[in-house]
């Protein structure tokens, strides 16, 4: 766009910010912290997002019940989170403000919506008695900027036919116009999504491309800043780049495996936080042979599933923790059959009804022993939005090549979350051979045949309705050896038991080598982390290991069974630290696994942790 | 009723094996109890499938828990016996991803309208396609004789020593209300009915449900005997037939219908002839709902005959049906899969 510049302003650089976005859930926050995202992405710089939601659709407006906010990090250096503290801070009301304050840096920048702050609003964000933080000195080590958004939306709307209520709703174009310009960024992309999601309202394109370049305006000829910063490309790798949260690489991944493996993918899912955006985005591609299916209940979700694997599908369901407690019975079921299945549990705040918006990763205990009867089930975990892709293929690969459930585990953090991600091509990823058999020639005797033959892996045949020759009955009734025909026998139970776990442990004869993330082959520390806290324990290690202290960081992709490398591992160093965002449950598998004395670093807030935290954390360790 | 302890695994009486060409009967000792109506059903179900000339490997038998869902086996098919009350479930995904198959889903009065009755409602809303024998015995008899949502009001049973207050289903009633498309009713001791009922059931298209009376003679001996039986039968009982007049007792009674409401008449009393009598239509579905509303205990003053054979058939298309065709739609829409254009998604930018 063109721009006439009435005074230059000074540019300073950065190599990194934190920005925070935050408003009424109505606001249209999501969509400006993602469109920058967008801008920043395509710019060349590493990104990392949080977006933090409201649990109510429309909780009661004004109110902090009602605050949406959308966390970017990006910069010119690798992005390894959403990032600790916030260089800015933008506000769109008084609640808001209270919420997120907190976040903000001392000195940091605060960009705040004049109009959200009128006593009503002061009221509702719960600043009794004429208290007002804009005027009593609460801000006074922040970088105050007050804009009156709303004012300057509706007088760039001025001459438009829409009403007073469809201008407002524009306001989050003009912030946006005016993050840009901050930020040395241009409208171009966030024009080019507006032509394309307001095509049919001509009317609505207008007012929003409007708003958005007098977002802009405003920042040029405004005097309240007298600054623009930039944050120079990223040292990326080369490539072919899009941006994916964790759900979307999770439903793509499940769908690369099925293609790979050359299945139909059935999906059995019952709408739930943090999951349903798998359903959502499988539902969409059914030209892969995909088959979603809405169930009535958590129960009917997994058991579809199962009937769809029995069927010679590749059945996979997801919900998260309350979900996965009703799938529990089913899931003993799917181990009992040895039937591939796929379980996501996107795990969310708990116990029951818990935290559904925030994040967690309290049910590692749940998949790792929550069913009745000895039931091991190979529980993987996913630490990045871009490793979602890769776990759920690594899930559907277990699942198929070893008839068995499989648990993925990811949590409402990084579901959410999004990176840049190079993504593969097909051809690269690795083909998946599921143990069929061949059918004999129809109409011949069943005699002989042995559903529960085991090969040298331990795994059985995955024999299909249709057939001919392999005709057998399976379930959950205890099995005799090979013919999987009910038995009673207690010698054959104790035999089926140890069978199936040692199936199950022989898995991690295709985990590749335990590999340090960062730090030294041993030494003082060892952080040992799994799932989503990888971010912040990366950021924090390197930054020790920057200051020359002996810390090293392996990340645990698979917690059932274990990497045969770990136990060697946990050794080499005099100390091990567990961050997790639960009370100690890794720490405890750790424990009576190998015999550790590992120590917990815990948080149950439903927030993740900053990497400042990992690194007191780990200083408080090595100075004990 | 018996107090017969039945014991898990207790052998059974071996079922006399007909002399029919194939086989459907698995090497599987049947392990109900001696005298159990199961056999008669099992006998019924082979005997079908053998005349039917279907191939043993295109048929699936899934079923829940309780003593009717060891069914699949004693099927020389392909069998699956699940979780209770969830066959409906897994009927379901099996259904969304092998349309070709014939599939059967075996359950009990406890497996499918208690522990799995929200399941259940949803497989006949959506009409997949599969035959389900809901053998109903109002007890539970592999948790040895607990009241079961059948069981009358009343009922004396080891839960319920003092009788049970609760109110039961009228299966009917419930699946005509979650839009069945095939309902029907039979009985253990009527094989002729119950095999006419089950190929009906088989030709037709979605979810066919049939309830067949079962006598539990361990722990509920009896209980349809007034249905079953030389004496009480004729009296008690109404064998419905599409196209025909509703009479009963011999010919000697008929139901009209006085506007909404279905009247018992006499036949030999000079005052009703059969053209007065309500004519079964099987493809009507506000009579039907009427029909299976019929659910009186036809001892008690002013009490219906029960009603048996096929209610209601409503043609409409299949859950997998509808499945693969939207998916056959996006197909030619979106053009065959590919990989490729899916990971790289909408956008894409270039570093480097």
């Amino acid at each position: 766009m063109s721009t006439t510049s009435l005074k230059p302003k000074s540019v300073e650089t950065r190599q990194n910010v934190v920005i925070l976005f935050a408003g009424d859930s109505g606001d249209g926050i999501q969509l400006t912290g993602s469109q920058f995202t967008d801008t920043n992405a395509l710019f060349g710089n590493d990104v990392s997002t949080f977006p933090n939601f409201p649990a109510e659709i429309r909780a009661p407006q004004g109110t902090i019940a009602g605050v949406s906010g959308f966390q970017l990090h990006f910069g010119s250096v690798e992005i390894w989170t959403p990032g600790d503290q916030c260089d800015v801070l933008v506000v769109m009301n008084a609640a808001a403000l209270k919420a997120n304050l907190i976040k903000l840096k001392k000195g940091g920048h605060l960009i705040i919506n004049t109009d959200g702050f009128d006593r009503k609003n002061l009221r509702l964000a719960g600043y009794v008695d004429d208290a007002d933080p804009l005027t009593d000195g609460t801000l006074e080590h922040y970088a105050l900027h007050s804009v009156d958004v709303t004012k300057l939306t509706r007088t760039a709307l001025e001459g438009t036919t829409l009403g007073m209520k469809e201008k407002d709703r524009c306001k989050n174009m003009f912030v946006l116009g005016f993050i840009n310009w901050l930020y040395s960024r241009e409208n171009a992309l966030n024009e080019a999504f507006l032509q394309k999601k307001f095509a049919k309202k001509p009317e609505l394109l207008d007012a929003n491309l409007k708003a958005l370049s007098a977002g802009y305006f405003f920042g040029e000829t405004s005097e309240t800043f007298t600054t623009r910063f930039e944050v120079k490309p990223a040292p990326m790798p080369q490539g072919v780049y899009r941006s994916i949260t964790g759900n979307q690489g999770t439903a793509l991944g499940l769908i690369a495996g099925a293609q790979k493996a050359k299945l139909d993918l059935f999906y059995g899912s019952y709408p739930i936080t943090p999951a349903s955006e798998i359903l959502h985005e499988l539902s969409r591609h059914k030209n892969f042979g995909v088959v979603t299916f809405q169930a009535e209940d958590e129960i009917a979700a997994i058991s579809s599933a199962i009937g769809a694997s029995y069927g010679g599908a590749l059945g996979i369901t997801a919900s998260s923790g309350p979900g996965i407690a009703l799938k529990t019975e089913a899931l003993g079921l799917a181990f009992m059959l040895e039937i591939p299945l796929v379980i996501v549990n996107v795990q969310r705040g708990g116990p029951s009804t818990g935290l559904p918006t925030r994040t967690e990763q309290a049910d590692l205990w749940q998949a790792v022993h929550g069913r009745n009867g000895e039931a091991p089930i190979p529980v993987i975990a996913a630490s990045t939005p871009i490793d979602c892709f890769d776990m759920a293929f690594e899930a559907v690969q277990i699942a198929l090549e070893h008839m068995t459930p499989v648990i993925l585990l990811t949590d409402g953090y990084i579901a959410n979350g999004s990176e840049p991600w190079r993504f593969p091509a097909a051809k690269d990823l690795a083909a998946i051979h599921p143990p069929f058999i061949p059918a004999k020639e129809s109409g011949s005797s069943s005699e002989g045949f042995l559903p529960y033959l085991r090969d040298d892996r331990g795994v059985r045949p995955w024999a299909l309705p249709g057939q001919a020759g392999l005709q057998h009955r399976i379930g959950g009734i205890e099995k005799q050896d090979r013919t999987g025909n009910i038995s009673y026998d207690p010698a054959n139970h104790e035999r089926m038991v140890r069978l199936r776990a040692e199936k199950v442990a022989r898995i991690a004869d295709r985990f590749k080598p335990i590999r340090l993330d960062s730090g030294p082959p041993e030494g003082e520390v060892l952080v040992v982390g799994w799932g989503s806290t990888y971010g912040a324990i990366r950021t924090a290690a390197l930054r020790l290991q920057g200051e020359g202290r002996s810390v090293a960081h392996v990340h645990l992709r698979h917690l059932f069974p274990f990497n045969k490398g770990l136990g060697p591992l946990l050794q080499r160093y005099r100390k091990v630290l567990v961050p997790e965002m639960n009370s100690g449950q890794l720490r405890q598998l750790l424990r009576a696994e190998f015999l550790v004395d590992a120590q917990g670093f815990n948080k149950i807030q439903g927030m993740p942790f900053t990497s400042e935290e990992i690194r007191d954390g780990i200083l408080n360790l090595m100075d004990r | 009723m018996s107090n017969k302890e039945h014991m898990e695994g207790t052998p059974g009486q071996a079922l006399p094996t007909g002399s029919s060409k194939v086989d459907f009967s698995s090497d599987q000792e049947v392990r109900w109890c001696p005298g159990c109506g199961d056999y008669s059903i099992l006998k019924q179900m082979q005997t079908l499938l053998e005349q039917s000339g279907r191939k043993k490997e295109e048929v699936v038998f899934i079923s829940g828990i309780g003593c009717s869902s060891r069914f699949p086996y004693y099927m020389d098919t392909y069998g699956l016996h699940g979780i209770h009350g969830r066959a409906p479930a897994i009927v379901s995904g099996l259904r969304s991803v092998r349309p070709e198959l014939s599939v059967w889903m075996i359950t009990g009065d406890g497996d499918a309208l208690s522990i799995g009755g929200n399941h259940i409602i949803h497989l006949l809303r959506r009409n997949v396609d599969v035959n389900v024998l809901l053998f109903n015995n109002e007890i539970y008899g592999l948790t040895k004789g607990q009241y079961s949502p059948t069981s009358p009001e009343g009922a004396v049973t080891r839960s319920t020593p003092m009788g049970s207050t609760d109110h039961p289903f009228n299966p009917m009633a419930l699946f005509k209300g979650a839009d069945g498309t095939f309902l029907a009713r039979s009985m253990d001791r009527d094989p002729k009915h119950m095999r006419e009922v089950l190929a009906r059931a088989d030709a037709h298209r979605g979810t066919s449900m049939v309830e067949i009376y079962q006598n539990c003679n361990v722990f509920n001996d009896g209980a349809f005997e007034v249905f079953t039986e030389k004496a009480t039968k004729a009296a008690n009982t109404l064998f419905v037939e599409h196209g025909r007049p509703l009479v009963f007792a011999g010919g000697t009674k008929g139901i009209k219908l006085d506007g909404f409401t279905p009247t018992i008449v006499d036949l030999t009393d000079g005052k009703h002839a059969v053209d007065d009598l309500w004519v079964h239509d099987e493809r009507d579905g506000f009579k039907a709902s009427l029909l299976v509303r019929i659910f009186h205990d036809p001892r008690v003053e002013g009490g219906m005959p029960r009603p048996f054979g096929v209610f209601y058939v409503h043609d409409r298309p299949t859950h997998e049906e509808k499945l693969h065709a939207q998916v056959q739609r996006v197909k030619q829409t979106k053009g065959a899969a590919d990989l490729d254009a899916l990971l790289k998604g909408e956008h894409t930018w270039t570093i480097g």
